[in-house]
């Protein structure tokens, strides 16, 4: 909704919702954790500026990076990191066919389609970046 | 900036989030983490973050994905806690981290 549209306003008649309405049933609380997979993403992006440094800095201070990845509650962390991004990459190209729609000359290309071709995109993608850093 | 920019850029940054932060965050992080891999040799990495494409995607990547957090966690603060009254104050933290932190990317992806 865009805030613009409807500012809070003291004169309208607003029933109370508790503050954590999302954790009463399931589809809410799993709204709720699809945005919040953006924290996640944001701390990728930072993380990745902090590789960024230590590659620039020199193979020693890589290896200082690549010693505290090692260290347990990192690991965790970053095991709920990737399983958070996971996440966010299902829901993100799942909503894909609802927001485009496709034509081949007069024809509707079909959801299950549009879906395939972005999970193929998701796997070339994923393939390439990997060969790129792991050959 | 009005609200269809800020919609482009959230949206353009959960895409190339969607794509290349799986896969970034495992060969990058958990994998070396666990053991399962040997971590990209300086080299590798060195090679990617030295080259002018490297740069460019890592730029967009990284500015992307802040103002997608931006955007998305704003309303999640908006919608989920009903911070109504303070949406010009949450808005201006959100946008502004983003800024600020991407001015951060480009000094260390360029300089």
């Amino acid at each position: 909704m865009n805030p613009a549209y409807r500012r809070h306003h003291p004169k309208w008649h607003r029933a109370r919702m508790p503050i954590f309405w999302w954790l009463r049933k399931w589809s809410y609380f799993r709204f709720i954790a699809r945005e919040l997979t953006s924290l996640f993403v944001a701390y990728a992006a930072v993380l990745l500026l902090v590789e960024l440094r230590a590659v620039g800095a020199g193979p020693e201070a890589l290896a200082r990076f690549t010693a505290w990845l090692r260290s347990p509650p990192v690991v965790a962390l970053h095991v709920v990191v990737l399983l958070a991004l996971l996440f966010h990459t299902l829901t993100w190209l799942h909503l894909a066919p609802r927001a485009m729609v496709v034509r081949l000359g007069s024809r509707r290309v079909p959801d299950v389609a549009v879906l395939m071709g972005h999970y193929g995109g998701w796997l070339a993608a994923s393939g390439l970046v990997a060969w790129v850093l792991l050959r | 900036m009005r609200e269809p920019g800020l919609w482009l850029l959230f949206s353009a940054g959960g895409t190339l989030a969607a794509l290349f932060l799986p896969v970034l965050v495992a060969v990058l992080w958990v994998a070396p983490g666990v053991g399962w891999l040997e971590p990209p040799a300086h080299q590798a990495l060195a090679a990617v973050s030295g080259g002018v494409v490297g740069r460019l995607l890592l730029t967009a990547l990284i500015v992307l994905a802040l103002y997608h957090w931006a955007h998305r966690f704003r309303y999640t603060l908006y919608d989920g806690l009903q911070l109504y009254h303070l949406n010009q104050l949450i808005a201006a933290l959100t946008y502004g981290v983003a800024t600020v932190l991407s001015v951060v990317a480009v000094v260390v992806v360029w300089g």
